[in-house]
């Protein structure tokens, strides 16, 4: 095992920023293979449900989706916590290159929700708790990264984002217990954590490998765009510099 | 295989339009996003590289006329 202490090295952009750059095609590489399975044990396997038909594959995108923005606001918020408490440079780099892929799993949630809504219960949207609270989430990743681009001091930027994201986050126990807290059209959990889930092991593999792909494209994704971010505010470095001159000479 | 034949995949049992839906956007974003966030990233680095060098020439020029009249720099 690495000593702890080597951890703290990667916190410093420029130790950070090759690390990522190895790390990126790995996470590529577990996305695609738990996509390809998780796909085709929903898509081609998984029997039909017998109370939605085959609209239940649904299922495979929606939830993944779903945890997926609640878990990256998550992890956002605390980000914006560390880089408040300790005024470090990466953690608002972090929070700001998990802000648009929230946004879109935010969006992918409402959106397959909508066309599963639709079949199931006759109507594409109802102001009810889970789906407005989820809506609300999705405009509050749409605030962080409208309020950090607004501000042109990128720390100034960080602290405002940061408190807008803990001020947020209340948000997210709200659709989490949205289902049991008030009467809702939307279905109770699948899979909880005190009780076996409610569904056959093949949807559940599926949905599970499904949201595992979704994960590693999210840890995927955000590496690139704060690559970009750490390049842009580091500039002024000299290790900045040494890198542009190597590759563009 | 759960499928008899392509035509009853697609159709998915009168559900197709919602299922291929949202398979057809989450696939949609999930291959536009990180297309963009990597031509973000490379053009950040090709814009930062041309800024370097053109400010290295700036200081090369600067260091030859010294002596003469200094020039006004924006």
């Amino acid at each position: 095992m690495m000593p702890l202490t080597h951890i703290y090295k990667f916190a410093a952009p420029a130790a950070f920023y090759p690390l990522a750059g190895r790390l990126i095609p790995w996470f590529w590489g577990l996305a695609a293979l738990f996509g390809a399975i998780g796909l085709w044990l929903g898509l081609a396997v998984a029997p039909t449900d017998f109370q939605q038909g085959e609209g239940y594959r649904i299922i495979f995108v929606h939830v993944g989706a779903s945890w997926m923005s609640m878990f990256i606001y998550l992890v956002m918020a605390f980000w914006a916590a560390i880089g408040l408490a300790f005024n470090t440079r990466l953690s608002g780099m972090m929070a700001a290159a998990l802000a648009p892929t929230g946004a879109l799993f935010a969006f992918i949630s409402l959106w397959t929700g909508a066309l599963w809504g639709k079949p199931m219960w006759g109507t594409w949207w109802v102001w009810d708790a889970r789906l407005t609270s989820e809506l609300i989430l999705l405009f509050l990743y749409v605030g962080f990264i409208a309020l950090t681009h607004a501000i042109d001091d990128p720390r100034r930027a960080d602290r405002a984002g940061a408190v807008l994201a803990l001020v947020g986050v209340v948000n997210i126990p709200i659709i989490y217990f949205s289902v049991k807290w008030w009467n809702t059209l939307h279905q109770g959990a699948s899979v909880s954590l005190t009780r076996s889930p409610s569904m056959a092991a093949i949807m559940l593999w599926s949905m599970m490998l499904c949201a595992l792909a979704m994960w590693m494209y999210t840890i995927a994704v955000s590496l690139i765009r704060v690559r970009g971010i750490i390049l842009e505010r580091e500039r002024h470095t000299n290790w900045v510099k040494a890198l542009l001159l190597e590759l563009n000479p | 295989m759960y499928w008899n034949s392509l035509s009853d995949f697609l159709a998915m049992g009168g559900y197709g339009l919602y299922v291929w839906g949202s398979f057809g956007m989450t696939a949609l974003v999930m291959l536009l996003e990180p297309w963009l966030a990597l031509r973000r990233q490379r053009a950040i680095r090709l814009l930062l590289a041309r800024q370097l060098l053109a400010a290295m020439q700036e200081e090369e020029k600067q260091k030859k006329s010294m002596g003469a009249e200094p020039e006004e720099t924006a």
